[in-house]
């Protein structure tokens, strides 16, 4: 599980944690049934106090992300439950506010950010059909 | 059950005219990693050796496991592992003597799980520790300090002058302590970054006084980082209730408050400033603002 920890930001390690393993599920990588490194395999790997990857399993098992087996690790909850959906909508509103913040920073409209949102829209479409074509011509 | 490890209460001493600690009162909790983050000379060592009984307290107690480790030194110290700043370890022994050695004075002491950890740094039995270089030193240091499996691990400045293998030896030493039956750890360093990754708990100390203590979440979620811009510039800033240092750098300032963020947030409004930016500070800019600049080396990385 590949998993970063910035101590630029002061958010503390255990929520970094959370919202990567949450960004891992949500985005598919890590699917319904995989176990999560055991405590000890992650404190050593992000040379961190264990005590915060369990604050940070106990989370994820609180929003019901995950489930622990009885003496045997944690793993990914099996859910195509709504959960999954508003979690993958809080990480997209993340990036939201993100954006909004930056262009107001930045000095540009509403309007002018959601122009610029439908001609990447526009070029991502494009890009797609193109790698398809391309797939199909060697296929 | 989850009676505190470490009791001190009102510990004071003073070396020729320093406070070298000054009414420290705190309390170690099991299971936990407590990382004590100070400048050089800021009093770490004397808390430590207090804890061993090295030092008995002048005014003020300490309590290990309930007893005081000045009278009772022998049940005190086989149930501590200490690492010591200086890794004073006897010279002229060689590596296997020093493992037989401090063997010798503890009854728990796990036979193969100091020669996994010896296999595992690959260090020789047949060298003199005055032919180790200074990670194999604490490596050696390291394993006559954990292979008793003590219920309280004491690291005094254990990372200091170490490359990132050896430090990351230590590191680990400390994560399977704590994490495999809930042992108790403290570790000193001077390096933030460190502190902030290992701690669950954090004593901070600047002239032998306990400036700052508390869980490292709480620390970091009640300490906050405002940038701010003012429309009339500004050369000064009064003090303000709640903040707690201001740097200017070009048209912004950097400003670390305390939990009553509203209330300097507010303050800020009223002088003309608006917050561009807000986040947790990390413990370096807590640090920083609580104990003042240029007393600390950065990260050594």
């Amino acid at each position: 599980m590949h998993i970063e920890i910035s101590l630029q930001d002061g958010v503390p390690i255990y929520r970094q944690i959370v919202s990567q393993v949450k960004y891992l599920i949500a985005s598919g990588q890590l699917e319904a049934g995989k176990e999560l490194p055991p405590i000890r395999t992650l404190a050593e790997q992000l040379l961190i106090t264990p005590n915060t990857v369990v604050k940070a399993y106990d989370e994820l098992q609180a929003e019901g992300l995950v489930h622990k087996r009885r003496g045997a690790g944690t793993y990914v909850a099996e859910s195509k439950s709504p959960l999954a959906r508003r979690e993958q909508r809080n990480i997209l509103t993340r990036r939201a506010d993100a954006l909004l913040a930056e262009a107001r920073q930045l000095n540009f409209t509403f309007d002018e950010v959601l122009d610029l949102l439908k001609k990447r829209q526009a070029a991502l479409n494009k890009a797609i059909s193109q790698e398809r074509n391309h797939v199909g011509k060697c296929g | 059950m989850s009676e505190n490890v470490v009791e001190v209460r009102g510990l004071s001493r003073q070396f020729g005219k320093t406070m070298a600690l000054d009414e420290v009162s705190l309390d170690v909790r099991p299971g936990l990693v407590h990382g004590l983050v100070g400048a050089n000379g800021a009093g770490k060592s004397t808390l430590m050796k207090h804890l061993l009984g090295l030092l008995k307290p002048k005014q003020g107690s300490v309590r290990v496991f309930g007893l005081d480790p000045v009278k009772h030194p022998v049940s005190v110290l086989e149930r501590i592992g200490y690492l010591s700043e200086e890794r004073d370890l006897p010279e002229w022994m060689r590596v296997d003597e020093l493992m037989r050695y401090t063997r010798a004075y503890h009854s728990s002491w796990d036979q193969p799980y100091a020669e996994h950890l010896l296999d595992t740094f690959g260090l020789d039995i047949a060298k003199k520790v005055k032919q180790l270089s200074k990670g194999m030193r604490a490596q050696a240091g390291l394993i006559a300090a954990v292979a008793h499996r003590p219920e309280l691990l004491l690291l005094d400045e254990p990372s200091t002058g170490l490359d990132a293998v050896v430090r990351r030896d230590i590191l680990n030493a400390i994560i399977r302590t704590v994490a495999e039956d809930g042992r108790t750890a403290i570790f000193s360093s001077h390096l933030l970054d460190e502190v902030e990754q290992m701690s669950d708990h954090v004593f901070m100390i600047d002239q032998g006084k306990l400036v700052l203590q508390g869980s490292l979440d709480d620390i970091k979620e009640g300490h906050q980082l405002l940038s701010v811009r003012f429309f009339t510039e500004r050369d000064e800033l009064p003090s303000l209730e709640g903040m707690l240092s201001a740097q200017q750098c070009g048209n912004h300032w950097r400003i670390v408050c305390n939990g009553a963020n509203g209330q300097v947030r507010e303050s800020l409004r009223r002088l003309g400033g608006e917050v561009t930016h807000a986040r947790n500070a990390t413990l370096q800019e807590i640090f920083v603002a609580r104990v003042g600049r240029n007393r600390l080396a950065v990260s050594e990385e």
